[in-house]
């Protein structure tokens, strides 16, 4: 073994690596890391949080969800309930109206029935005097039997 | 076996150990292993330097993700074993374990590869070409490392605990009676000392002999390639993990440093 100044070069060029590793080297790489670390860490935080946000969410959804679907059936309701009524209220004003309709024509068919009688008595009126002169043989009077012939037309 | 019939086996070996040198005696550098230890400290600050600066807390890079992966197998080894505050230990770590297992990935590199390849730039004749390219096959790049770490382990046991807190860790156990802290004062510096001592050797001596079996490898002919495979792959295993084991025990000195009794 020969131990000389090599040694001497080599504990310089020790101390000299070591120092600029210390101050050059180390700090960055390993900051580097830990920050990487950290973040990812808070990555892994965060995503857990936002998983548990999720299911809240979903939860609140489903509920909303069941809450608008009892709102919608109450609303259908409400709407067929309404609808019904408007039936109704069509049904009583087509039955007044009908009423009405078949009223007024019952009356203009009375009118025109008594119209009708009143003119066939007429008619019958002068086809009794026709007859009764026919049977006469002989012109009656119209005026002086005139009390007779109403009352035959009234009797009619 | 490269340069001719001329070196026997030995020589061929004790050439490829010995280091390109200059200067004599004590006041000598190994160029070869002080080189390639700077090279690829270089390589591994330019890298890891080059990423810090893009570095982002956003989708990283695939070199970013890779750089990562090592900065937090190291952040890791450094919080299981070290409980303090300190800004150094875990960069320390760092530029141990990936300086080290750089430095021993030289292990790979086939023995005769380099020396041919200046030969072939330079044509410098192969006998005079000195290449020895795995620093820590290199007892002073390892204890380099290891007196690194022994002084900060100095440095921090007088710090967290005062001279006289350290003088007493040393003189106070493991035996209660005060007669016998002379001998606790023995016992406890050789432990002291052992530990830079252990660091340096364990890795120098894995890693010579890696290197010595790759040269003994490279002097058995033409089956030289499937052994040399085998030896390779289990280097796969060896670098590595000399280079985690330095770094380890480099976090355990320093958290009983730290540790007061």
């Amino acid at each position: 073994m020969d131990i000389n100044m090599t040694l001497v070069g080599q504990l310089i060029a020790f101390v000299v690596f070591v120092i600029f590793c210390m101050k050059y080297v180390w700090p960055p790489i390993i900051g580097a890391i830990e920050d990487r670390q950290a973040t990812i860490a808070d990555g892994l935080a965060a995503s857990d949080r936002a998983a548990k946000d999720l299911e809240l969410a979903q939860e609140k959804a489903t509920a909303q969800l069941k809450e608008a679907k009892v709102q919608a059936a109450s609303i259908v309701d409400a709407a067929k309930k309404h609808e019904a009524k408007i039936v109704e209220e069509a049904a009583g004003k087509a039955q007044v109206e009908k009423e009405r309709i078949l009223a007024s024509g019952h009356a203009e068919i009375e009118t025109e029935r008594n119209r009708a009688k009143e003119e066939l008595r007429k008619e019958v009126a002068v086809l009794a005097i026709a007859g009764a002169e026919k049977i006469l043989e002989r012109s009656i009077d119209a005026a002086v039997h005139s009390d007779i012939l109403d009352k035959l037309v009234a009797e009619l | 076996m490269s340069s001719g019939a001329e070196l026997t086996s030995q020589e061929y070996i004790t050439h490829h150990l010995s280091n390109l040198k200059v200067g004599e005696g004590f006041w000598s550098l190994h160029l070869d292993s002080l080189g390639w230890s700077v090279f690829l400290g270089l390589v591994f600050l330019t890298i890891f330097r080059s990423v810090a600066k893009k570095a982002t807390p956003g989708v990283p890079g695939k070199l970013q993700c890779a750089v990562e992966m090592v900065v937090g197998f190291v952040d890791e080894s450094v919080k299981s074993t070290f409980h303090g505050k300190n800004a150094l230990i875990a960069p320390l770590s760092l530029t141990i374990f990936v300086w080290i297992l750089l430095m021993n990935s030289m292990d790979w590199v086939p023995v005769d590869l380099l020396p041919h390849l200046i030969h072939w730039v330079t044509g410098m004749p192969l006998g005079d070409i000195y290449m020895k390219p795995v620093p820590t096959a290199d007892p002073n790049i390892t204890f380099g490392l290891a007196l690194g770490v022994f002084i900060l382990i100095i440095y921090y046991s007088i710090k967290v605990k005062g001279v006289g807190g350290f003088m007493k860790e040393l003189t106070t156990q493991p035996f209660g009676h005060w007669s016998l802290y002379p001998v606790n004062f023995i016992l406890e510096t050789v432990t002291m000392l052992a530990r830079p001592l252990s660091l340096a050797l364990r890795l120098f001596g894995n890693l010579y002999a890696g290197e010595l079996i790759f040269l003994l490898i490279a002097t058995i002919g033409v089956f030289q390639l499937p052994v040399h495979f085998l030896w390779a792959a289990f280097h796969l295993l060896v670098i590595p993990l000399q280079a985690f084991i330095f770094m380890m025990l480099t976090i355990v000195y320093l958290s009983l440093a730290h540790e007061d009794h």
